[in-house]
């Protein structure tokens, strides 16, 4: 049964996990997530969960890790300098292949950086930010009823994947009120989880259990079979899991590419646009990994030119440079095009409407 | 008449001879991982006990379990086994540490665990040194003793021995905490029941237990494994056998 709340991006982290029936959390303080650690200590013990403080982000994740291990849906939530922590312990998921779903609420880097808002993990997000080259997808929310949808649809492809995934989102959208649809969504069925460790009389052949993590130091033998059948993962994911939004851009002479809060801002930068007559659209990556290409390069071979608008010194736009392969021009709007030079600057549609101006005046 | 127990001998919850990578010659991780096997057989815990290993020669003998078992990052085992003892609170969660991976790179989930309360049995082999990367100094390492990384000898300037047993027993969430050794008959049954109370009090639900068993090393102390029984000594000199806590409840 749906139910229509007005609250903040942060809580939709909670709503969206408890809809997807996450009844584990644990997580560290930090801001500006906080509210979403504070909703999950209130509500779990309501429903039947648990919910732990942990000691650091290092421990989020390895007990993030244990309980996935387990078998349970189980979440944490951090922000940018926690999210470095959690690297080690999301190579080690990758590895063990244990589904599991990581909130992050960017804020400014690098180092301790600015307690707000920025997009400035991107690259860290979508290229396996630990080591040994794993992949998670990377979901991009831009509101915070997306927030609580994708949150539900990061726990069906992390158990469909048998990976961590990532929803990253950003200080404005956790701090932003909105009204929200609260439901549970559906998903296709997915397999029992056998292979959860859980203690050999529970499982239904009576034989042991053993997490993946050992293939390799453990189990030599096993390691370039394990690469292999992550490459394969990986692939899968690649081809059947890209998701994007397009927003007026059948006609659209120049192109904005946006994620997070600054897709929000460039929506209203087109509608402005398209009231006064210029041919501008909007390209809205959902999955940050996998990438969706395939339309940048279909959009730069037939003529279009892009904006790249995002909250830092240049991430995505190197992604956007792939797809388009040289077709195109590219061009970069970051951070410097704040309206203030303090943290509390946002990229406000006046100033991105500016450089779509002199683009399309330059290109005439 | 005197029954006298078994000294040593196989446990089918875990038998060497399933252990995929080997255990060197004279290394005791392998003695001290059939007396947890032995243990957990005898206390029918085997349905629902669960094995998480560190990184390092600790977690070679994972193989050998016939229980359900995990690898984590190195250090992180309390936090492994936090995870899962949360989500199935039957279970019986232990984890196997080295002496590094518990008290240098472990001090932060091993901290958590403590300042919680964890439910968990927490095992350490103390061999005074980083065995699988070379034999490196550990928070164990004795003073004077030369490693790679102490080439002079350990002296005060890489800091004093940490003593994991002592220092667990200060705390308020640790109901039992003991060190053992298998150089001896007599010092081999004293661990056995070292480790069976630990379990035991988990098994109770009470809080958390800790068992340290020092293990000879002698590929990496440069010795053969008779004259490590003899180092072994050296190290039970510097860290006491026995009980240093021994509680029915949290107080």
């Amino acid at each position: 049964m749906a139910e229509r709340v007005f609250t903040y991006g942060n809580e939709m982290v909670g709503w969206g996990a408890v809809n997807a029936g996450c009844i584990y959390f644990f997580g560290y303080p930090i801001t500006p997530q906080n509210e979403v650690t504070a909703w999950f200590a209130r509500e779990l013990p309501k429903r039947g969960g648990v919910f732990v403080q942990s000691q650091s982000e290092l421990g989020s994740i390895n007990l993030v890790q244990g309980a996935a291990a387990a078998g349970a849906r189980v979440m944490t939530s951090t922000s940018s300098p926690g999210w470095s922590l959690m690297q080690e312990g999301i190579s080690f998921l990758a590895l063990g292949e244990l589904p599991t779903v990581i909130h992050v609420a960017q804020r400014g880097g690098p180092g301790t950086g600015t307690m707000r808002h920025a997009q400035m993990d991107y690259l860290s997000a979508t290229r396996g930010g630990g080591h040994g080259g794993y992949k998670t997808i990377v979901l991009a929310p831009a509101s915070a009823q997306e927030i609580h949808d994708l949150v539900q649809l990061a726990f069906y492809l992390a158990d469909k994947y048998r990976n961590p995934v990532v929803v990253l989102s950003d200080g404005i959208l956790g701090q932003m009120r909105e009204p929200v649809k609260v439901e549970p969504l559906s998903f296709p069925p997915l397999p029992e989880k056998d292979w959860a460790i859980a203690g050999k009389a529970k499982h239904k052949d009576g034989k042991f259990r053993e997490g993946l993590g050992g293939r390799g130091m453990v189990y030599p033998a096993e390691y370039i079979g394990a690469l292999e059948g992550l490459d394969k993962k990986y692939r899968q994911m690649q081809d059947a899991e890209v998701r994007y939004e397009e927003y007026q851009v059948e006609d659209a002479e120049l192109l904005l590419v946006a994620f997070g809060y600054v897709a929000r801002v460039c929506q209203e930068v087109v509608n402005i646009a398209r009231s006064e007559g210029l041919k501008i659209g909007l390209i809205r990556p959902i999955t940050l990994w996998p990438f969706p290409y395939e339309v940048i390069k279909e959009k730069a071979a037939n003529g279009a030119r892009f904006l790249v608008v995002e909250d830092n010194l240049g991430q995505m736009i190197d992604d956007v440079r792939l797809g388009v392969e040289g077709r195109a021009e590219t061009h970069f709007l970051g951070i410097f095009a704040r309206h203030l030079t303090s943290d509390l600057g946002i990229i406000f549609p006046d100033r991105v409407l500016e450089e779509t101006k002199r683009l399309l005046e330059k290109g005439r | 008449m005197v029954i006298k127990e078994k000294v040593a001998g196989p446990s089918r919850i875990w038998d060497v001879s399933r252990v995929i990578v080997p255990l060197c010659a004279g290394c005791q991780h392998g003695v001290a991982t059939t007396l947890i096997g032995l243990v957990i057989e005898e206390l029918g815990i085997e349905g629902r006990a669960i094995a998480v290993h560190g990184a390092g020669c600790n977690s070679l003998p994972m193989s050998g379990f016939d229980i359900d078992r995990i690898i984590g990052p190195h250090g992180r085992g309390p936090d492994l086994a936090t995870g899962l003892k949360r989500v199935h609170p039957d279970a019986i969660v232990f984890t196997i540490q080295g002496d590094g991976d518990l008290l240098a790179i472990g001090a932060d989930a091993l901290m958590g665990a403590l300042a919680r309360g964890e439910k968990l049995t927490i095992i350490m082999y103390n061999n005074s040194n980083y065995s699988s990367t070379g034999g490196q100094m550990a928070p164990t390492t004795l003073m004077g003793q030369v490693t790679p990384t102490c080439p002079t000898g350990r002296g005060p300037d890489a800091g004093y021995p940490v003593h994991g047993a002592e220092m667990l027993a200060g705390f308020k969430t640790v109901v039992y905490s003991a060190r053992g050794a298998v150089n001896t008959p007599a010092n081999y049954q004293a661990t056995k029941r070292y480790l069976k109370t630990a379990f035991q009090k988990q098994i109770d639900n009470i809080g958390l237990s800790y068992v340290e068993i020092i293990s000879a090393c002698p590929v990496q102390w440069h010795m053969t494994p008779l004259q490590s029984l003899k180092w072994v000594e050296k190290i039970i000199a510097e860290y006491p056998l026995g009980e240093f806590k021994n509680v029915d409840r949290i107080e």
